[in-house]
């Protein structure tokens, strides 16, 4: 290990929630020495891909209150209340915050910013940027992050573990891709900004650089993860690829059609029709503007009834958006049209949308406080590896974003603020725990082994293990099954064979190390699912049909172990907001 | 079913293969990949990689084109491979090679340090001489306002463009199409007012004027974003610019 590598902060992941934690510490305290570390350049990270927009309060018919009473209820009462209250205070500041950094949201005709309707949300309260928002916005505040020169940048260096002294985290040990030189960078605070491990399941709208890699470092580090077991299907992905097809479509009036042409989510308890050309469609928490596991499940309903197309890549539903018209389309859902022309093959203008449900976004992550912050000391997170928690068993579409903003933040200045108030190092320790992982990962990939697995087939079967045990609609056997899947898995993948043993920018090294991560991100998730005998949100247990708030309004927390994870619980807060039932359609 | 039921169409990659820790010089390696109709040129490299030699070094991630890392030559154009169909190229063979003018670390990796610096060195954030308190809430910009500058922000800096110029090919300084369309970007913003401080190195030698105005940059861009407009522009406002300094005084209606 080479030269000294030491700062005050270090952020590693360059996504929104990274960005916006570095701007944050930079601008309040000028003179921290401040890191940021991605494995991908921070304009690759995969906010880059969200499309339909970021919520908050900003018009005069919308209240605070009613935003926090959405997100509440869309997280089937899961959310802690006083991080909602935070969350949706602070939004709006955020969001013009990033609009005076450059964000180019789309605009009314007198110069204000735009909003659109989007699923669960009883008022309009979605900026967006056409619908390329998260592009914009990371692209926004990555440029932003530019013109502070405090700012050390460690692009395209890969984090493998948390180095912990005295119990306090004191840095990363990294290999820095070009070199394949595995490096150790001190720090006296680290916030984890990792993003989601949606590549745990096959079919998924997440880039192959989401593998849950800092929840896993967290969570061998000790950190419980928590919520794991709620994942978000996205109701409407294409089919064999899993490209997502924004909410936003539905939002501007998009409707879903099963094969006998009907409308079936009036099937499901949320609320009548209106015809398109009605002038109240799209209504506001009802039908297609419903919330996202809800609509999954009744697509899955629907399956279970033969009234779903059967295509190449599985079965699908209809997306119909040709009453918007051209003009329409190329104007709010571009892109939209952009990716169903290249990859379905289809124009929306002309036909419907062949879509499905998809892996989508992770509700639970490393267990943190209101600030960011983990029970390991000098440990914070935030966005989507992070649980707040404001999304609950549910997150509602465009909250995400805000999230990155708000929670990055906070994040931001309280680690800023830890790192002034612990300047020393155990510099030895540190550095032999970095020696350690270098030795760790050569023994284990970069040697020639005999009979080894490819990473691709254990891969495969993990992702296999997960679609069939923690699908939309789970049940103990399923479950059992999954959990018995991936501690088989954990077993072979001590034993994989590498063609790859050389140093330089070393792609085959990244993703045995990223099927550890996947790995770690599978067993809390299935062995979370397995414990909640409840239905709730995300979480649909076929043999535990309702929910439980007797036992299980409660955050479920997994520690890892030798063995099976340990899964303990903790209290949700409520605040203002007693538990209730969620209806919507009115 | 058996191994000859299976064997359906193939189709050849011819892949450029360099290795830093053992190779003096590039070569091509032939490989044979199942053909899909669906497939797109990263699926075939992810298929090699998966299944045949897990050695093939390359970057992507998000498959959809938006993040603008699978840039790479594909039979000689610079393309987003993700969003290259096999079909476009049978019978084949195809040739997939890193981005043309930049260094190669491995494989189709290539050397992004000189992009990164010219990025930063155009200033890309809002420059503004006073700051209004995020209290008193947005910027008022109409959508014509936007529409201004809207084309230039849709850059995803994927290189094509670099790849597909000729003077930054032999001319290491020259700024490059992405980085002043971005320039652009922000001059044009209605919100900004950073223009005196971009100028001086737009306007330099190594800025607009390096520019022959071959055009090829636009061509290659997968996301319309218009990089040779946004010099062409850039070069009538600095020509404007110049005429005017001679002037005693600003003619009505010419000043910004
Ligand atoms: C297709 C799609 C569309 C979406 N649309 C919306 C939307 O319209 N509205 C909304 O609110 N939400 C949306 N979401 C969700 C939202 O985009 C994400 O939750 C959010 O962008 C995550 O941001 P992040 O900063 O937490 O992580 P990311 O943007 O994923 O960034 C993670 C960062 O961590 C780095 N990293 C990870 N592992 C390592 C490691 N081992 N070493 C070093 N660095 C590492 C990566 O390089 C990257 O820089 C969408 C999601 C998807 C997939
Ligand atoms: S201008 Fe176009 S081709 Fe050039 S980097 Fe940007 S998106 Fe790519
Ligand atoms: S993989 Fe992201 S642009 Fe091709």
């Amino acid at each position: 290990m080479a030269d000294d590598l030491q700062h005050d902060l270090l952020i590693v992941g360059g996504g929104g929630a990274g960005l916006r934690a570095v701007i944050a510490a930079a601008e309040a305290y000028p003179d921290l020495d401040i890191a940021m570390l991605s494995k991908v350049y921070p304009m690759r990270s995969h906010t880059v891909s969200a499309e339909g927009g970021a919520a908050a309060v900003i018009k005069e018919n919308d209240s605070l209150d009613d935003h926090i009473y959405d997100t509440i209820s869309g997280a089937d009462w899961l959310a802690d209340q006083d991080a909602v209250e935070a969350f949706v205070n602070e939004a709006p500041g955020e969001m013009i915050q990033l609009e005076h950094w450059g964000c180019p949201w789309s605009r009314e005709e007198d110069g204000s910013v735009a909003v659109r309707p989007f699923g669960g949300m009883r008022i309009r309260r979605t900026w967006y940027a056409a619908d390329k928002t998260g592009f914009h916005m990371l692209h926004a505040l990555f440029q932003t992050s530019l013109k502070y020169t405090q700012v050390t940048r460690y692009d395209e260096w890969f984090a493998t573990r948390l180095l912990v002294e005295d119990g306090r985290c004191q840095g990363v040990a990294a290999i820095e891709l070009r070199t394949g030189v595995m490096r150790v960078v001190k720090a006296k605070a680290v916030i984890l900004c990792t993003g989601g491990g949606g590549r745990v399941f096959p079919f998924t709208t997440n880039a192959a650089i989401k593998t849950g890699d800092g929840m896993a470092m967290a969570y061998r580090a000790g950190v419980a993860l928590k919520d794991m077991e709620f994942v978000q299907y996205h109701p409407t992905g294409l089919p064999g690829t899993g490209i997502l097809i924004t909410e936003a479509a539905r939002g501007e009036g998009g409707i879903l059609l099963n094969t006998e042409g009907r409308r079936y989510l009036q099937d499901y308890n949320l609320g009548e029709p209106l015809d398109v050309t009605d002038p109240s469609h799209p209504q506001l928490r009802s039908m297609e503007l419903g919330p996202r596991d809800r609509l999954s499940q009744a697509f899955m309903r629907e399956q279970e009834a033969g009234r779903v197309f059967e295509g190449e890549y599985g079965t699908y539903t209809h997306l119909d958006v040709r009453h918007l018209g051209e003009r329409l389309i190329d104007e709010r859902i571009p892109f939209v049209r952009e990716l169903a022309k290249d990859y379905a093959g289809i124009d929306p203008v002309h036909e419907p949308i062949p879509v499905r449900p998809v892996v989508h976004y992770m509700m639970g992550g490393i267990d943190t406080d209101i600030s960011g912050a983990t029970s390991l000391p000098g440990l914070y997170a935030a966005g989507e590896c992070a649980c707040v928690s404001i999304n609950g068993a549910n997150r509602l579409g465009s909250n995400s974003l805000t999230e990155l903003l708000v929670f990055g933040r906070r994040a931001g200045h309280a680690a800023a603020v830890w790192a002034k108030e612990h300047p020393d190092f155990d510099s030895a320790s540190i550095e032999a725990q970095g020696a350690e992982e270098q030795a760790r990962i050569a023994a284990a990939y970069l040697r020639p082994r005999e009979g080894g697995e490819r990473i691709a087939a254990i891969r495969r079967e993990l992702n296999a293990a997960m679609e069939s045990g923690t699908g939309v609609y789970r049940d103990q056997a399923g479950l059992e099954a999954a959990t018995e899947a991936i501690a088989g898995l954990r077993e072979r993948g001590a034993n994989l064979a590498l063609d790859d043993h050389s140093h330089s920018f070393n792609t085959e090294l990244t993703a045995a190390l990223e099927l550890e991560s996947l790995l770690d991100v599978g067993e809390a998730v299935a062995h979370s699912a397995l414990a909640r005998t409840e239905s709730r949100g995300s979480h649909q247990r076929s043999d535990h049909p309702e929910r439980d708030d007797e036992r299980f309004l409660r955050h479920s927390l997994a520690y890892r172990t030798d063995g099976a994870p340990r899964i303990e619980y903790s209290d949700v807060t409520i605040t203002k907001w007693p538990p209730a039932a969620r209806t919507y359609g009115s | 079913m058996t191994s000859e039921a299976t064997a359906t169409r193939t189709v050849t990659l011819e892949v450029f293969r360099y290795h830093p820790e053992r190779d003096d010089a590039p070569s091509f390696q032939s490989y044979e990949v199942p053909y899909r109709e669906e497939w797109v040129v990263l699926d075939a490299l992810n298929w090699l990689k998966d299944e045949v030699d897990g050695t093939l070094s390359y970057r992507w991630s998000c498959r959809m084109g938006v993040c603008g890392s699978c840039g790479m030559m594909v039979n000689g154009r610079p393309r987003l491979t993700c969003n290259a169909f096999l079909r476009e190229f049978m019978p084949g063979p195809i040739r997939v090679e890193p981005l043309r003018g930049f260094p190669v670390e491995r494989d189709m990796v290539t050397v992004l340090d000189d992009f990164m610096g010219k990025l930063t060195d155009v200033k890309p954030w809002m420059i503004r001489e006073q700051e209004q308190p995020v209290e008193e809430g947005e910027y008022r910009q109409t959508p014509s306002q936007l529409a201004d500058f809207k084309q230039f922000s849709m850059c995803i800096n994927c290189m094509l463009c670099y790849a597909a110029c000729p003077v930054y090919e032999h001319e290491d300084e020259f700024i490059g199409p992405a980085a002043l369309a971005l320039a652009q970007r922000y001059n044009l913003d209605s919100r900004d007012q950073g223009n005196a401080q971009r100028q001086e190195l737009i306007w330099s030698d190594e800025g607009i004027w390096d520019c022959t105005f071959v055009g090829e940059c636009s061509a290659v861009c997968p996301k319309h974003v218009d990089p040779a407009g946004a010099i062409q522009q850039a070069k009538v406002e600095a020509t404007n610019s110049f005429f005017l300094s001679f002037l005693p005084f600003t003619p009505p209606g010419m000043g910004r």
